[in-house]
């Protein structure tokens, strides 16, 4: 049992990773869902470095290194730089439903990614598929949920990016020989994703004065003017 | 077996005596952290010490419960500390006399009794304060249900020391995501009963504001000491629960000699001092919730006891 004490630490790592999204989605302030998802990428590399260190695997390492660098980094730093801090202070959010009735349904979706991955994690006679399968789908859900919940543009890009979070949990898990140039790929993708949001986020701020997804559904009947 | 009754009572006086030092620690730590200096450690003893020697003033219009509950409110965390693992890791005489559900159940009697008692008075801050502390009560009650049917269904029993070895056994017990949910969800329970800062601040002396303190309100002389002192022992039980039971059973006497459980002492001594940073840190960077943001801190626990539930039930864990 040489890679048991990396393999319990990955699964605390994985218990976290559920724990940060569930909080993801109790936050109110912009401030700190984009914290949480710190916090989540930083677990989500540490699984990788230890997966790939019991597994002795160079790609689990890259992608820890990818993780770190773009997820822990560069988005925060680019979304710190399109929008104003005062944006990132503001409380009170605004969702479709409130935050407790909320959180039950996250609640929901992780019972539900339990029971779908229960048949295949027991059909994977490994510990690590065991955990961090469920874990990563619940992962998956919760931040497509938080997409549909969330009104304001930055917590929406959280979203997508906390369904990669999972969607990587899980990906780890399963393959540990990923091609490196998916890796990259996904990594150089996600960037542009944020780039991409952070500047549109920017400029509907600029034009309208708000930043909320759900101010956009009516029509203006003067004409914008584009700067 | 009167080795094992006598190691009972070593850990019911154990309690008794480093519940108002615990106590004490707390909130010295917690002053220097705000860098004020602070009553001695020992203050909460003096406390005591003063107030069995004082008078006691009873309302002719209150009734045998409100002179019955600081005597219930005493007693009952002296019959939780007979049933959990306070210095051995070894069952002792009284250990199968009740499980954890008991160990709750007693907890709740004396809650229930006190709010009561605070409605007897007619005063009009301790039915305030008592139907606050019911409303955190029942609004933790599910979550304390889940957290036993999680350590129950893990360690297939409901006795403390029998659960308590589950977790040490192998590093991936340990390290389980459904015990690092549960962590978290008991570690929010005990803040709330506790009436710790993110709920209900400990300290606070304005009666519009209390959630816990103003069911003591009318109390003086011996039935204070005795509320008084019932609190910090129920803070203590409640503690050595997270500490000895769910978090980290090292520290425990496993010998049978009086050597071996006096040695123990210090080293639990120890590990709540530890646990005590921990909530001194959480203490002094959270504000108080506002009352109805009080559900939604719960409801955070809820869901977490509720996932570390599904991860241990389901062939995930």
């Amino acid at each position: 049992m040489s890679g048991s004490v990396p393999q319990a630490l990955n699964a605390l790592c994985a218990g976290l990773i559920l724990i940060a999204a569930f909080a993801m989605v109790a936050t109110r302030q912009v401030q700190g869902v984009v914290r949480f998802f710190i916090v989540q990428s930083l677990l989500l590399t540490a699984s990788c470095f230890l997966l790939g260190y019991s597994r002795g695997s160079m790609h689990l390492w890259a992608l820890g290194a990818i993780t770190i660098s773009t997820k822990v980094i560069a988005i925060p730093w680019v979304l710190r730089r399109v929008l104003p801090g005062d944006y990132y202070e503001r409380r009170e959010i605004s969702q479709v439903v409130n935050i407790p009735a909320s959180l039950l349904i996250a609640l929901l979706l992780a019972i539900a990614a339990e029971f779908l991955t229960g048949p295949l994690a027991s059909v994977a006679n490994d510990p690590v598929i065991r955990v961090n399968l469920p874990i990563g789908l619940a992962g998956v859900l919760i931040g497509a949920w938080s997409l549909i919940a969330r009104r304001e543009a930055i917590p929406q890009l959280i979203g997508i990016l906390a369904m990669e979070n999972g969607a990587f949990l899980a990906g780890v898990a399963i393959a540990s020989e990923l091609p490196l140039i998916a890796e990259l790929a996904i990594a150089i993708d996600v960037i542009l994703i944020a780039v991409v949001a952070g500047l549109l986020t920017r400029t509907i701020r600029q034009t309208l004065g708000t930043t909320q997804a759900a101010a956009l559904g009516e029509l203006k009947e003067e004409p914008v003017s584009w700067r | 077996m009167t080795q094992a009754i006598a190691y009972n009572v070593l850990q019911v006086l154990f309690v008794m005596l480093f519940a108002p030092l615990y106590a004490g620690v707390l909130s010295r730590l917690k002053e220097m952290v705000q860098s004020r200096r602070g009553p001695s450690i020992f203050q909460s003893y003096r406390d005591i010490w003063k107030l069995f020697h004082k008078d006691e003033v009873i309302s002719a219009e209150t009734t045998w419960i409100f002179r019955f509950t600081p005597y219930l409110v005493f007693i009952t965390p002296i019959f939780v500390a007979t049933l959990i693992p306070v210095l051995t890791d070894y069952p002792l005489a009284f250990a199968f006399m009740a499980d954890m559900v008991g160990a709750g159940f007693y907890l709740a009697f004396a809650g229930f009794f006190s709010a009561l008692a605070a409605v007897d008075t007619g005063n009009p801050y301790g039915p305030m304060g008592a139907s606050r502390t019911r409303m955190v009560g029942f609004l933790a009650e599910p979550v304390f249900m889940i957290v036993f049917f999680t350590v129950s269904f893990v360690a297939q029993s409901t006795i403390p020391y029998i659960v308590q070895q589950k977790w040490v056994a192998s590093a991936a017990a340990f390290f389980s995501p459904a015990h690092i949910l549960l962590l978290i969800a008991f570690l929010m329970l005990i803040l709330a009963e506790g009436g710790r800062i993110p709920v209900d601040n400990p300290t606070g002396h304005f009666e519009l504001a209390m959630i816990d303190e103003s069911k003591g309100l009318e109390y003086s002389g011996r039935g204070a000491a005795l509320m008084k002192w019932g609190g910090q022992m129920k803070f203590l039980v409640l503690a050595c629960i997270f500490l000895n039971v769910l978090l980290a059973p090292w520290g425990l006497a496993h010998g049978s000699y009086p050597a071996a459980v006096f040695a123990a002492i210090p080293q639990i001594l120890l590990k709540v001092f530890l646990f005590a940073l921990v909530l001194v840190a959480i203490e002094t960077s959270l504000a108080k919730l506002r009352l109805f943001r009080i559900s939604e801190f719960l409801g955070a626990a809820f869901i977490t006891s509720v996932a570390a539930m599904v991860t241990s039930i389901f062939p995930g864990a």
